[in-house]
């Protein structure tokens, strides 16, 4: 048995992830919480990528955009970890021995870079004045940072569906 | 039978509907857009909701926020609408069977009922404090119902998938 289903299979004997098992409203409620989490943090991703693209809030000024947005971040991904990792405990093989959920992780890494790269092009001094490349660049990068907010959405969706039996 | 129910039928019939139940990867793929979508409405209502509850974005007025934020609640809007209804015809008759089913589409009803009251109510005199931080009661009163309606549209949407199995 690999290290994975080893760590799975005392996981799901742990006292915790049993009350999970064993409680109907645990995982639905969970899975709410963890939604709700992915809506706020989806949205603010998106609502700053769709201002450097310049498709929404073009009167606003960037910084107030970021302000806004990007701040909630951190205290959302908490959340997100904290209702995520239940979800883990209560149902360990379902995630730990599937491959969409570690693309949905590698996914999550990619997309916080992104954010990162957002606010060095974006909202740093010196990207203030920028340059046409400058702006060329923060442009890809809100791009590349939807396209990857959706995957990670995506693949969240298809964990169900690629689940070891 | 009643038009309503004839129409619901005969989608279900369709071949549309059909190929949404068998293939393997269309129906995972509308739940996916479904999910993009109804995340994009629930996260940008929630920002114009704290706005209106004088919580967040206080130093624009709500007036600037909603122009900002809500075309793109209205285009998720739409998205959830097109995936949610292919959803539903592919198993229309056990969706109308399931109670969270018909209670997400009640909630999602009184949200726009709510949205339609401050129009007419909470932002009848609007002009006057569209600058404040802080908005009147009736305008913080709709904000607050409506975050607490679309909580529970989720809750609702989550629990459909537990109390009937259908796609896989």
């Amino acid at each position: 048995m690999s290290v994975l289903a080893e760590f799975s299979k005392w996981l799901a004997a742990t006292p915790l992830s049993h009350t999970i098992q064993t409680t109907s409203w645990m995982i639905p409620a969970i899975q709410t919480l963890h939604i709700l989490g992915v809506a706020i943090l989806f949205s603010s991703a998106v609502l700053v990528d769709l201002r450097v693209l310049r498709l929404l809030q073009r009167d606003v000024p960037m910084p107030e955009v970021t302000r806004r947005f990007l701040p909630v971040v951190w205290p959302i991904l908490v959340v997100l970890l904290i209702t995520g990792g239940l979800l883990i405990i209560g149902e360990p093989r379902r995630s730990l021995l599937n491959s969409t959920f570690y693309i949905k992780m590698a996914l999550l890494a990619l997309a916080l870079l992104l954010t990162a790269g957002v606010q060095r092009f974006v909202v740093s001094p010196a990207a203030r004045d920028a340059g046409r490349g400058r702006r060329i660049m923060a442009g890809a990068v809100a791009s590349a940072s939807l396209l990857v907010w959706c995957g990670i959405l995506v693949a969240g969706r298809w964990i169900a569906y690629t689940q070891a039996g | 039978m009643q038009p309503l129910q004839a129409l619901i039928a005969f989608a279900e019939d369709s071949s549309l509907a059909e190929s949404i139940r068998e293939n393997d990867i269309l129906f995972p793929l509308l739940e996916s857009i479904h999910v993009i979508a109804i995340c994009l409405v629930v996260g940008s209502i929630f920002a114009v909701d704290l706005r209106l509850l004088g919580l967040a974005y206080i130093r624009q007025p709500l007036d600037r926020v909603t122009k900002g934020i809500l075309p793109l609640t209205w285009c998720a809007f739409a998205l959830a609408l097109g995936s949610g209804g292919l959803l539903f015809i592919s198993n229309a008759s056990k969706y109308l069977e399931n109670g969270y089913f018909v209670a997400k589409m009640l909630l999602i009803c009184a949200a726009g009922v709510n949205m339609a009251m401050f129009h007419l109510i909470g932002a009848k005199d609007l002009p006057r404090w569209d600058g404040a931080a802080l908005p009147p009661l009736p305008a913080r009163l709709s904000g607050g119902i409506s975050i607490l309606l679309w909580i529970a549209v989720v809750a609702c949407g989550r629990w459909i998938g537990f109390t009937m199995k259908v796609g896989t």
